[in-house]
């Protein structure tokens, strides 16, 4: 029952919109604004259809592999310059410059280096997305409990013992907060790297169904952007709950006490 | 066996320097079970951490079985009073005893048995695969001395570990360290502030003096071997040695010459 009552609570707004936006476009004329009927039809046969392979995945792949490239990289970046004062004090002029920059403007610049394939794309999502992650993983490992870093050396837990259990464990609820938010930025810079000099994609099928006034697929791909963001991002979520179990325990026993 | 010798820790700061240990001596014999008192903010952690090598003195030296300390040497165990800061709150229990064993290298089959053998000791056996958090703060502090007790230390240190937990849960664990003193024979050094548990605990109790730290005293306590809390403490001789650990401590400071109470722990012996 009360799970029935969550869920309930959940999906009663997205259900309430859905259904206005059903009835007040049922009668549209207009060309750019068609019935809501016409766009689920055109998401139903178009992007569950044949683009699904064509071009959703397509920008999946990319998501994945700039994402999973940011993660690597900027865990361990982040994991060096949150161990090495040194190390940070000289690069974070430098990557304070790097993370101002907005990814989008740096596509034109990468379509130089790397032409315009998907390892470009695949660049921009990385390049992107890296920043916070990055960020979060340093404050993380600069925030070690000095207690229990004392323990580890106590029992001379050290080299990559030390990092494995102690370590990335410790900054791991800030690395998940850095993933999330790269997520977030990876899935925008997906699209935007698709509206340049691109052939498959969510976001070229978008801007091309938009050129030549295929208006209903339009609107159909917005909602599965929209729909792919909200999949990816509860993922991300029972991932995390099974992943930080062990924090989330420990935050409710302090709350508690 | 743990020698310390003309120990002495200043801090440098900025603007100011701190002399939290002046010069401290003394030496603990295998297997005995000691107790160091002090009043709050003398420098006691200060000392312990130099002891493990996590800090480094300014002068003076610690020795553990002859060999000198310059880092945190293999043979040596601690536990903290922060024991919800100690334990890796990711692990559970039994793999919180386990870990410093991994890294030791012991082999599997007796890594087993130490750690079933240190946590059925210090009455947990209920509890292996529940993590730190969920248990109340002295049962996390038991799990924290079986992890230091299945390492198998030469030198087991503990620094105020009861300090946090309330009276009825520390007398349990005063009582368990005492067992576990008895079963397993390791040589102990107990850091309190805390002049009866000192006492009670103790063969013999370092008495140090307020900040810049010298040694007041060191006494040899003569309480029977089999202690407990209601007989033991209050026996008469309990008193007695309660009232001289508190007198040393809080003696005026006039008197407080450091040469003096230096030369002090040459003068009571071993038990």
């Amino acid at each position: 029952m009360r799970v029935l009552r969550r869920i309930g609570f959940a999906v009663g707004l997205p259900v309430v919109l859905f259904a206005l936006w059903w009835v007040t476009s049922a009668s549209s004329t207009d060309f750019y604004f068609p019935p809501l009927s016409r766009i689920v039809d055109s998401l139903v046969e178009e992007w569950f259809g044949p683009r699904l392979a064509d071009d959703v995945l397509p920008s999946l792949l990319r998501l994945a592999a700039g994402f999973f490239i940011a993660a690597v990289v900027g865990i361990t970046l982040g994991v060096l310059i949150g161990t090495y004062k040194r190390l940070r004090d000289l690069l974070e002029p430098v990557l304070e410059f790097f993370r101002a920059i907005p990814p989008p403007v740096v596509v034109p610049i990468l379509m130089l280096i790397f032409g315009i394939e998907d390892t470009m794309k695949i660049v921009v999502i990385a390049f992107g997305c890296m920043w916070p992650i990055l960020l979060n993983t340093a404050e993380g490992v600069r925030a070690v409990d000095s207690v229990l870093s004392d323990t580890a050396r106590t029992y001379r837990i050290d080299g990559v013992a030390r990092l494995r259990n102690l370590i990335l464990p410790a900054a791991s609820p800030q690395i998940f907060a850095g993933l999330r938010q790269g997520l977030s930025v990876a899935i925008i810079l997906m699209v935007i790297s698709e509206l340049f000099a691109a052939s498959d994609g969510l976001g070229f099928a978008i801007v091309q169904a938009q050129r030549s006034f295929a208006i209903p697929e339009m609107w159909a791909g917005m909602l599965m952007l929209g729909l792919l963001g909200f999949l990816l991002s509860l993922l991300f979520r029972i991932v995390e709950s099974r992943w930080l179990a062990w924090y989330h325990g420990l935050r409710r026993a302090q709350r508690a006490s | 066996m743990l020698e310390v010798t003309g120990l002495k820790k200043v801090y440098e700061g900025k603007s100011r320097t701190v002399e939290a240990v002046r010069d401290l001596t003394f030496t603990l014999d295998t297997g005995e079970l000691v107790c160091l008192v002090g009043p709050s903010g003398c420098g006691k952690t200060t000392l312990l951490k130099c002891m493990s090598g996590l800090l480094e003195p300014t002068s003076g030296s610690v020795r553990l079985q002859g060999k000198e300390v310059d880092g945190p040497p293999p043979g040596m165990a601690i536990v903290f009073q922060e024991y919800g800061r100690s334990l890796f709150p990711w692990m559970s229990v039994r793999e919180n005893v386990e870990l410093p064993l991994k890294q030791k290298k012991v082999p599997s089959a007796r890594r087993k048995q130490l750690v079933d053998e240190s946590i059925a000791a210090v009455g947990l056996a209920d509890s292996h695969s529940a993590y730190p958090w969920q248990l109340s703060g002295g049962m996390q502090q038991r799990v924290a001395i079986a992890r230091a007790i299945a390492y198998e230390p030469q030198v087991l240190l503990m620094d105020e570990p009861f300090a946090a937990v309330d009276a009825q849960t520390r007398a349990d664990l005063e009582d368990l360290i005492r067992s576990l003193w008895k079963q397993f024979q390791v040589t102990t050094l107990f850091v309190t502030h805390d002049i009866d548990e000192a006492v009670y605990l103790g063969q013999r109790v370092l008495i140090l003096s307020k900040s810049p730290t010298v040694i007041r005293q060191d006494l040899a306590i003569d309480l029977p071997d089999e202690r407990d809390q209601l007989h033991t403490r209050s026996s008469a001789r309990f008193a007695e040695l309660r009232a001289q650990v508190y007198s040393q401590i809080h003696r005026p400071r006039e008197e407080q010459d450091a040469p003096v109470a230096a030369v002090a722990p040459a003068v009571a012996g071993q038990p």
